[in-house]
């Protein structure tokens, strides 16, 4: 156990200083940074100052491991555009992608799931068909097309709620949060509902496909034959082995919602990391992108190995060492 | 109607009248079961035998109301102690399955839930149907575990299934099956995926604690060593029908039906070694194609013009009942009355030339030693590489069929790859013809047959394509000559020209093994490696396969490396042996030496194992049989 935890956290390293060395290289290979920086009125010897300041003078290995120890401790160097710590902006943005992140993939676990398991519990049944081709639908349509909708239909037909931005936030420490005033939670249900649309209904199709497979192994049927009643089957033992994928596939998806997050966020204009990436990729702003990149790998590299201990914690196959299973020939 | 009752006149736990399940095809309805009745009485063991597709576990399944939708029982009547259980609601059999009537599966690879441990199933089966609090029922779920011979049985309560090994898992099934003390209990093949040593072990602890306890049995299997071993009577199913039921005693020895006949012949026996085994021409018909009267005469040799007209009904003989409009012929089952057809080759040619055509020297294969840094150092703890074979040396004559035998995982299979260089060996050499075989590369000299015919062959290729295969990458023919070569081949292993057209879909498991054979033959090698070639195949259909490879060694003078866990098997065909345990080879001599003078402790126990149905049939003798039985083992 300990072995594979270390292991894992060895790869999630190496996983993050490669993501960190392109991040480093399109700071100091795309376009000059000084040039950036210094603008179009400075001399010859300000632009040399700032070289040196930089450090852009010494070799590329002692450039790189600086980026790295900088970026450990959350520095980023300066924004080209505002011209304030990259640091602080990202600080500024972080609860906004948070809340929306995480409540849309909460929102794609909960009914996802939900659903999943409805439409398995009478794989033949009318609602099960009804799931499903919902599920279809939902699965199908891009992202922006159904924020788009959801805009149309809840914004400017029954203007129930603001088509953007965050609504009223309050600021708790450096948090600034939208989850206390009406007019933040208000905001933030269409942004999460279209983001969780796409997740929610692979999930579904996920958990109802596996359920359906695993309500037609061996074990099930050895469980009708010990007599256990229906409910205990499907949801003490089916659905525990049927979640086993489950978990693999959102972990890996909670990182294409922040992936997904960028169109949501463009969509509703919400003021969050993706929406300041993808400013910053038109304006050039070079060390905002490199820290958003490494910002998010090591977000993925946390998730994934939170998978892998909540694998062990739901798979016993796991906890006993290879070398302890019975041999096959 | 013939209702087939046990001898004494005891009540029967389980009685099944004119059962009848429907299952819907393509073409209409089809009805893997056909109005089949027997009962078990408390104690008795019925065996329920026949091949893939009788509808042998089917009928098992609709007594415990286990058959899926949309698969239903359209008529007859199930009793369990006198109660009808087959016309119960779901919830109302919930609460006989597990307590009245205990299952026992195939695989128990496969039948625990893998993510609870041992205990917590037990007990979970113990509460659902008893009135006792966990205490008790962990408890009893301990005592139980100890009744089915699990050492330590408290700590293996909280083992996870994966940590228990095939047998001891079985095992862990027979006390799930037993926890509630029922009845009846209904096992499905329970030994077919163990190994010889343990299938013996599981066989007679079933049988122990059923007569023990009182518990009726019914033992549904393929396997007639079993049934010899195991059941008290046996009902013979083909094409959905019971066509002979009897005391064990009576239907081995002096089988009434044809097809019993056949299928008894057909094994081939560790005890004796024929020439070459019984074959029953063909296979069971498929379900949307059963023959019209008795479905077995498309392929009885005896068969008359009212067996395609009319049903024959069971009739009862002295013991037992058969189905089948010959009279019934009472003469004990002997080789002479059903001579081996395709005897058109000696019983055993002489060895000509005594040149090894495959030298295996000092070779060893080791797994896992080359795991990355990390996982050595976090791991060093562990006893590190995995010795899958370790110094094995023998060599194989040109001409003789050398057979490598031991239980899964024993290396075997290792080490035929090693042989025929798909996997390279970590020390030692394996030379073939003189030459090293690592060296090689166009291996067209040998070929191998695997053990399983449904994924060995590619299925989206044509047969003419996966039988030329081999003759077009080793480049040995072209153009029109490979046609006529695959052509010829075909009907060499008993397939016809026109089913080069086919795909593998469209045949049964053992057209699909004779397909591999000839894949095999093709490019004329001089050895062939056959990998456990019919450990997949019915009874009737191994013997097919088994005489096929015979005649073919035979006609083409092939080196043949056979590898199988089944003595009986290996007895029929082998002329020397090597047997393997955990890696190394533990004997090596002449067949008949190994089976009638065992030298390694371990070989004679693998022999002890072995059902020998001969053996177990005299041993069920009632005394009055005994002295006519000498002709039969001799």
């Amino acid at each position: 156990m300990a072995s594979f935890v270390l292991k894992r956290i060895w790869q999630g390293l190496l996983t993050v200083l490669v993501v960190a060395f392109v991040a480093f290289g399109l700071f100091r290979f795309v376009g000059d940074p000084v040039m950036s920086m210094a603008g179009a009125e400075a001399t010859q010897r300000d632009r040399e100052e700032l070289r040196e300041q930089l450090g852009l003078n010494d070799s590329i290995p002692v450039q790189f491991v600086r980026f790295v120890a900088n970026a450990a401790t959350g520095d980023f160097g300066i924004s080209y555009r505002s011209g304030r710590p990259v640091s602080n902006l990202l600080a500024e943005r972080i609860p906004a992608t948070l809340e929306l992140v995480f409540l849309g993939a909460g929102m794609a676990l909960l009914f996802g799931v939900l659903l999943g398991i409805a439409a398995a519990l009478r794989p033949r049944g009318r609602l099960s068909r009804f799931i499903l081709t919902g599920s279809l639908a939902g699965v199908c349509l891009p992202t922006f097309v159904n924020g788009i909708l959801l805009i149309y239909l809840f914004a400017v037909t029954l203007r129930w709620l603001p088509s953007f931005g965050r609504g009223e936030t309050v600021q708790i420490g450096v948090w600034s949060t939208g989850l206390l005033t009406s007019s933040g939670l208000r905001s933030l249900i269409m942004p999460a509902l279209t983001l969780a649309l796409f997740q929610l209904a692979m999930l579904t199709r996920l958990v109802y496909s596996e359920m359906t497979d695993v309500m037609q192994t061996d074990f099930i049927r050895f469980c009708r034959a010990r007599g256990l009643d229906r409910r205990s089957i499907f949801f003490r033992h089916g659905l525990r082995s049927a979640l086993m994928p489950v978990v693999t596939v959102v972990g890996l998806n909670i990182g294409s919602v922040i992936a997904f997050s960028a169109i949501t966020e463009t969509v509703f204009q919400w003021p969050g990391l993706s929406l300041l990436f993808v400013d910053s990729i038109r304006f050039g702003d070079i060390p905002v992108m490199a820290a958003y990149l490494v910002l998010v790998s090591f977000v993925f590299v946390l998730i994934n190995l939170a998978v892998d201990l909540i694998y062990f914690a739901i798979d016993p196959r796991l906890r006993v060492s290879r070398a302890g299973a019975p041999a096959h020939g | 109607m013939f209702i087939a009752t046990p001898r004494n006149g005891l009540a029967p736990v389980l009685s099944v009248e004119g059962l009848r399940v429907e299952l819907p095809g393509a073409r209409g309805p089809v009805f893997p079961v056909r109005d089949i009745s027997f009962s078990i009485v408390a104690g008795e063991t019925l065996g329920v035998v026949g091949e893939s597709g009788a509808g042998k576990s089917m009928t098992g399944s609709a007594v415990l109301g286990l058959i899926d939708p949309p698969g239903r029982v359209t008529g007859g009547l199930i009793r369990l102690n006198g109660d009808r259980i087959d016309n119960l609601s779901e919830t109302q059999m919930q609460a006989i399955r597990g307590r009245r009537i205990g299952a026992i599966f195939q695989d128990p690879m496969t039948a625990l839930d893998p993510l609870f441990t041992v205990g917590s199933q037990i007990v979970e089966t113990i509460l659902t149907h008893q009135d006792l609090d966990a205490k008790q029922a962990h408890k009893k779920a301990i005592s139980l575990l100890e009744s089915v011979g699990l050492p330590s049985p408290a700590q293996r309560m909280e083992d996870y299934p994966h940590q228990l090994s095939g047998g001891m898992r079985q095992r862990v099934v027979i006390a799930l099956a037993l926890c509630n003390d029922p009845e009846l209990v209904i096992a499905d093949e329970p030994t077919t995926a163990l190994d010889v040593s343990t299938q013996a072990q599981i066989i007679s602890l079933l049988k122990d604690l059923c007569e023990e306890r009182g518990v009726a049995v019914m033992l549904v299997t393929h396997d007639m060593g079993v049934i010899a071993e195991a059941a008290d009577r046996v009902a013979v199913m083909y094409a959905g029908r019971i066509v002979e039921i009897g005391s064990v005693h009576e239907v081995l020895r002096k089988p009434r039906h044809p097809y019993t006949r056949g299928l008894v012949n057909s094994i081939p026996r560790v005890s004796r070694r024929k020439a070459s085994l019984f074959q029953i021409e063909g296979a069971m018909p498929p379900l949307d194609a059963t023959p019209s009267g008795c479905a077995f005469h498309p392929r009885c040799d005896f068969a008359v013009d009212a067996c395609s007209k009319d049903l024959p009904p069971l009739r009862a003989w002295d013991g037992g009942a058969s189905a089948c409009w010959l009279p019934v012929d009472e003469s004990p089952l002997d080789d002479q009355s059903l001579a081996p057809r395709p005897a058109d080759y000696e019983s055993r040619f002489q060895i000509p030339d005594a040149a090894p055509l495959v030298e295996v020297d000092q070779v060893s294969k080791h797994f896992g030693s080359a795991a990355s840094w990390l996982s050595r150092f976090t791991a060093r703890l562990s006893s590190g590489v995995n010795r899958a074979v370790d110094d094995v040396s023998f060599h194989i004559l040109r001409g003789e069929t050398f057979a490598l035998v031991g239980e899964s995982g024993c290396g075997k299979s290792t080490l035929a790859r090693m042989i025929v260089g798909l996997h390279p060996a970590t020390s030692g050499m394996v030379r073939f013809g003189g030459v090293d075989v690592a060296g090689m590369r166009r291996q067209r000299r040998f070929q191998m047959v695997f053990q399983d015919p449904y994924a060995s062959l590619n299925p989206r290729w044509r047969v003419f394509d996966i039988v030329a295969e081999p003759v077009r990458t080793h480049g040995v023919d072209a153009g029109a000559g490979v046609a006529r070569r695959v052509h010829e081949i075909l009907e060499k292993v008993g397939l016809s020209a026109r089913d080069a057209d086919k795909y593998p879909h469209e045949f049964s498991g053992g057209q699909r093994q004779r397909i591999s054979i000839a894949r095999a033959l093709v490019s004329e090698p001089e050895l062939i490696v056959c990998d456990e070639p019919t450990s997949a195949l019915d009874v009737s259909v191994q013997a097919q396969i088994l005489n096929l490879l015979k005649s073919l060694q035979h006609e083409f003078g092939l080196t043949l490396l056979f590898i199988s866990h089944d003595l009986a098997v290996v007895r029929h065909m082998a002329d020397r042996i090597a047997i393997m345990q955990g890696g190394r080879i533990v004997e090596t001599g002449n067949a008949n030496d190994i089976f009638t003078r065992p030298a390694h402790s371990y070989t004679r126990a693998l022999l002890a194992a072995v059902p020998d149905i001969d053996v177990a049939i005299a041993r069920k003798a009632p005394p009055d049989h005994g002295l006519k039985l000498n002709r039969l083992s001799g």
